[in-house]
């Protein structure tokens, strides 16, 4: 078992490539990194750099083309449930109630998955709980078109964590909401993260959102994706939506900025 | 009930003013009841000839239930497997496309060959004509599962049954129920159709059997009895998609 501030995730020089021969497109290069258990990272950068590849190799949906990947020291084969996702569309399946959307994992990964029949309620319940942790107690039962954008979205995350996952992974899963519903998203983020001590990978092309949410930022460089700055926040925690209007906040931004679309 | 007005009141009216337009119209030229006989005949055709119309009603309504019956079954198989695996559908889309492209009617005969005349063609026929729509909505139901919500259950370890099971096929359930609208008026083409070539019984038999003997009223009593059967068919399978699929006919949320 990893303690927090082990290392978690491990990457080595790692690079990705798509297709094959002569339409071969190398998606990441190179990647060095160490994502500590409870860590919360963002990964920044233009679009089209590879940021949601990255995601897709840490999660095991992809292979690594070169270079070694583990989790808790071991090589990454294939698609580990130790991860949870969200991605920018909430993608809630629109003929279940959001606690059975949020059920769903359950439904797959093992050991749930054979105890589920027998204990029905009790997941119920704790899908309830965590529904509620996130301030959708009264509308557990409502279908994904009866809930807000931003709504719809937290039971996309609750989805991610109710099977308890090591990694929470957020692919630009605030880009599709209005700013004020963005940034209280941010915050039950942050709580979330808190709260429950998960380790959690953001992609996000926000650089406001990276410097609040994360402890490290790593800002990528056009395709092939490399890493051109790894930069600490080490703004102190809890963080209140204010600190985004203090200097040292935009300085960082400001600093990030300067390393986005530069080689 | 809601919207009586448009859902009711309003397509009476229309209908009822067709047919008095129609009345009018075969009055004010003087048509001759062998070319277009008034709506006011054919009532009275239907209801002097109302035991035969019912009992051929009712063979004409078994053997496209039937047919469809087996477009079902046949059209949610084959839809699964082709939307499932690139291979099936490498293997069976342009047979199914090439097989869809053949008028029925050039089937009959060779129906009839087989099995005699008779109800059995007429059932294979309904059953031929109306299983396609159904395979191809199923399949792009499956196939236009979202990419990311695939990528969510695989990073969990969901096999593809799992994804299939899970949220390939209540997603296509509105495709499929959408589907069953149009198969089940092409199933009843097919009977009538299938009926008309050869067949002892049947709304189809029928008025191929009245336009034989000049008995136009008939013909167009057969023809009434058509258009209401059919629009009782929608109507219970439009009802049915609702029942099923509510969820797809979202109402206004609260944002």
């Amino acid at each position: 078992m990893v303690q927090p501030g082990e290392p978690l995730v491990e990457l080595k020089n790692v690079s990705m490539t798509y297709g094959q021969g002569a339409n071969a497109v190398k998606a990441v290069d190179n990647l060095t990194l160490t994502i500590k258990k409870g860590e919360f990272i963002a990964v920044v950068g233009p679009s089209g750099c590879g940021k949601s590849s990255m995601m897709k190799l840490i999660s095991g949906l992809k292979p690594t083309s070169e270079g070694t990947l583990t989790i808790e020291g071991q090589p990454v084969k294939g698609p580990i449930n130790k991860v949870g996702m969200a991605f920018q569309a909430s993608n809630l399946l629109p003929w279940r109630t959001a606690v059975d959307n949020v059920l769903l994992p359950l439904e797959i990964v093992q050991p749930h998955r054979s105890r589920m029949s027998k204990e029905k309620a009790a997941y119920r319940e704790k899908a309830r709980a965590l529904l509620e942790s996130v301030g959708l107690g009264g509308f557990t039962d409502k279908f994904p078109w009866q809930l807000s954008g931003g709504m719809q979205q937290r039971t996309s995350i609750c989805r991610a964590l109710i099977h308890e996952p090591e990694i929470l992974m957020l692919d630009e899963p605030f880009g599709a909401l209005d700013a004020f519903t963005r940034e209280e998203l941010w915050c039950a983020t942050r709580d979330i993260h808190q709260k429950r001590g998960v380790t959690a990978m953001l992609v996000t092309h926000d650089l406001r959102e990276a410097v609040f949410l994360a402890d490290t930022v790593y800002v990528m460089s056009d395709r092939p994706g490399k890493i051109v700055k790894v930069q600490h926040v080490d703004l102190p925690r809890p963080r209140d939506l204010e600190v985004t209007y203090t200097k040292p906040f935009q300085d960082l931004v400001h600093e990030l900025r300067s390393h986005i679309g530069k080689h | 009930m809601k919207n009586w007005k448009e859902n009711i009141l309003a397509p009476l009216l229309f209908t009822i003013v067709l047919l008095v337009l129609w009345e009018i119209a075969c009055r004010l030229f003087s048509l001759p009841a062998t070319v277009l006989p008034t709506p006011t005949a054919i009532a009275k055709a239907m209801v002097q000839y109302w035991p035969a119309i019912w009992q051929n009603g009712l063979q004409t309504l078994m053997t496209t239930l039937l047919g469809f019956g087996l477009a079902i079954v046949f059209g949610l198989a084959l839809g699964i497997g082709i939307g499932w695996s690139k291979f099936i559908y490498g293997a069976l889309y342009p047979v199914m496309i090439a097989f869809n492209a053949i008028p029925k009617v050039a089937v009959v005969p060779i129906l009839i060959i087989w099995f005699g005349i008779g109800t059995i063609p007429a059932i294979l026929t309904a059953f031929l004509i109306s299983f396609f729509p159904i395979v191809v909505n199923v399949a792009t139901g499956l196939a236009t599962t979202e990419p990311e919500l695939q990528d969510v259950l695989r990073a969990l370890g969901a096999s593809k049954l799992d994804i299939v099971r899970k949220v390939g096929i209540p997603r296509s359930m509105p495709y499929f129920f959408g589907s069953l609208k149009v198969a089940i008026t092409l199933a009843f083409v097919g009977s009538v159709v299938s009926e008309t070539i050869g067949a002892n019984s049947g709304l189809g038999q029928m008025m191929l059997a009245a336009q034989a003997g000049f008995n136009v009223e008939l013909v167009f009593a057969g023809v009434m009895a058509l258009a209401i059967l059919g629009i009782a068919l929608y109507a219970i399978t439009a009802m049915i998609e609702r029942r099923f699929t509510g969820w797809a006919f979202r109402a206004d949320g609260i944002s």
